[in-house]
């Protein structure tokens, strides 16, 4: 094992004949890994609205990562028995039901008014490192895995921001998300 | 030095703070912060080695990066209060030598906690006051808020560290006073306090005191030329009456812990600057409650990208105006389910009364809407700011908001 002094000493060589810089990635570079995360880690699963398709339920494209389509207003949410079935979900896979109320899929294209076009990359990290609407609001609601994305470290949040502010911009306003029965009753004005 | 592992040999992937975990021979811990180093930072990351640093562990990458690894607060932080540096030793109740008392005249709302405040500026230090709304406090400054329910409850603390950077932590005090306890860095949601709404006091999480405090330019929120002037408005909500003891602005100057202060705001002490003593209050309130996310992104870079702007700055005579003409803006991306409101000020209010937690605002740190503040912004409302709308401004596009 190493001795303090031996750790100073190789700090001292490292600072003494490495030159200390990254190759950062190009704008492209940024935007093609950003692409890849946002392909491999389910953002489509629940931002870009499900369609029936030749072999059953698949994202449609034309609606990519727009989130809850506006038009489409969901009926109150069916009750679940006691019993071990907790959660429900639109066909379209961007409407959820569950304890916590239901939540709807935020619309991740860059529109300025619905979407993330004001954004800057602090509100995007701080979000998803937080857990809450653009890092200081309310929570962000099941499903999102936020203590999955939480993990991803400054330089894939980055990325995934840079690719999302480069996809077609989509003006679809998302619904707010409803509280649980009982707080819709007792807390909302 | 506090300590440090051996070296780990590459491949390596520096993790996000607070998620990383280190083995070693010697320490296992959670990551607080990773600092890529470039060449001019060699330096001060020797220092660290040398000196009382925190540093945990060094790694070397095959090329040209050096990382280091801060142990986590959790490691660091006192596990008393008592050993922040508040009370001097053995003293728990007995403030230290250079920690000062001082009370801001717009302060947050917190379901009614009353509550004292200190804060301790490193000796021959100073706060830079250059940028008036966006002072500049020297590593090693601390800051303590004491909630109390009937008894204290809790004593939040803020520290800027060596490096630059903030820590925040939350101290649950004992029942029988003798001195409190660091909190988990996940809060307590549910505390039992006799006396609380629902009898219920939630402690934040470490980053629920961030959400809030790194939202404006600068993490400290109630230390300020605004919140700290002379010229104290009559008016504000929950304002206790400032100590004989309490540090303003003009006797932060005096003993030379300000600097580059400009000195008209001395010569005239920062002031709302609103048509009527309802509007003056009613802006103080917003400034102090929703003013550290809703303020210009341009000074931060954190606070929120919507169209509504309510934070007051001392550097900016305008910011009554701009702020008036952001609440009688009609556009909004937040639509309240079955609410219709005019204009932002009515949804403003909406929002304050609201406690369903995907609505209310704040968003985090109360649990019952603030009666009094209702009130104010209603009565603010129905007489000075709804005129104002109904003359001119009603069936007018928002006004962009930013100057």
């Amino acid at each position: 094992m190493k001795t303090a002094k031996q750790l100073l000493l190789s700090a001292a060589i490292a600072a003494g004949v490495a030159n200390f810089t990254t190759p950062a990635l190009s704008d492209a570079d940024q935007v093609a890994r950003g692409k890849y995360l946002v392909t491999t880690s389910g953002c489509h699963d629940c931002h870009t609205p499900f369609k029936p398709g030749l072999n059953g339920a698949e994202p449609d494209m034309s609606r990519m990562l727009s989130g809850h389509p506006q038009d489409l207003v969901m009926p109150p949410a069916p009750v679940l028995p006691d019993g071990p079935w907790l959660v429900t979900s639109s066909a379209t896979n961007t409407a959820w039901s569950g304890p916590w109320g239901v939540s709807f899929t935020a619309n991740l294209t860059p529109d300025p008014e619905t979407g993330l076009g004001r954004w800057t990359v602090r509100n995007f990290k701080d979000t998803i490192r937080s857990g809450r609407h653009l890092g200081r609001g309310r929570p962000i609601l099941p499903p999102m895995p936020i203590p999955v994305y939480s993990n991803f470290i400054d330089a894939d949040l980055e990325a995934i921001f840079s690719y999302l502010q480069t996809i077609p911009p989509i003006s679809n306003r998302v619904p707010e998300p409803l509280p649980p029965p009982v707080q819709a009753v007792s807390v909302t004005p | 030095m506090t300590r440090f592992t051996h070296l780990i040999a590459p491949p390596f992937r520096p993790d996000q703070p607070g998620r990383a975990r280190l083995t070693g021979r010697q320490a296992t811990g959670q990551v607080d912060t990773w600092i890529r180093s470039q060449t001019h930072r060699v330096k001060r990351l020797l220092t660290w080695l040398a000196g009382p640093a925190s540093a945990l562990a060094i790694f070397l990458a095959p090329v040209s990066i050096l990382w280091v690894a801060l142990p986590a607060n959790g490691e660091t932080l006192p596990l008393l209060l008592s050993e922040t540096g508040l009370f001097r030793p053995g003293e728990a109740g007995i403030t230290a030598p250079g920690v000062l008392t001082f009370s801001p005249q717009y302060p947050l709302w917190s379901d009614g906690a009353t509550k004292r405040r200190w804060i301790y500026l490193p000796p021959g230090s100073s706060i830079d006051a250059s940028r008036p709304d966006a002072w500049e406090f020297p590593p090693g400054t601390k800051l303590w808020k004491e909630f109390s329910v009937g008894r204290a409850v809790e004593t939040r603390v803020v520290e800027r560290l060596e490096d630059g950077t903030w820590r925040f932590a939350a101290y649950v005090w004992r029942q029988d006073g003798s001195d409190a306890e660091l909190a988990p860095s996940g809060g307590i949601a549910a505390l039992p306090v006799p006396g609380a709404p629902d009898s219920i006091y939630g402690v934040p999480s470490e980053p629920d005191c961030r959400a809030c405090h790194e939202g404006g330019p600068v993490p400290v929120l109630g230390f300020s030329a605004l919140q700290l002037s002379p010229d104290r408005d009559p008016g504000a909500l929950h304002a206790q009456p400032p100590g004989t003891t309490d540090v303003d602005l003009r006797t932060l100057a005096d003993r030379g812990l300000l600097r580059n202060l400009p000195a008209g705001l001395l010569n005239s002490p920062p002031r709302i600057d609103a048509p009527s003593a309802d509007g003056r209050a009613a802006l103080g309130y917003l400034h102090a409650n929703c003013g550290h996310c809703h303020n210009d992104p341009r000074e931060s870079g954190a606070g929120v990208p919507v169209d509504l702007l309510l934070a007051q700055y001392a550097g900016r005579p305008d910011s009554a105006g701009a702020v008036i003409d952001s609440l009688l803006g009609t556009t909004s991306r937040f639509r309240m389910t079955g609410q219709p409101t005019r204009n932002r000020a009515e949804l403003v209010t909406l929002r304050m009364h609201s406690r369903n937690p995907n609505t209310q605002m704040p968003p985090l740190g109360t649990r019952i809407a603030d009666a009094q503040a209702l009130s104010l912004m209603e009565r603010w409302l129905a007489s000075e700011l709804q005129s104002q709308n109904s003359s001119n401004k009603i069936n007018s596009p928002a006004k962009e908001i930013l100057p």
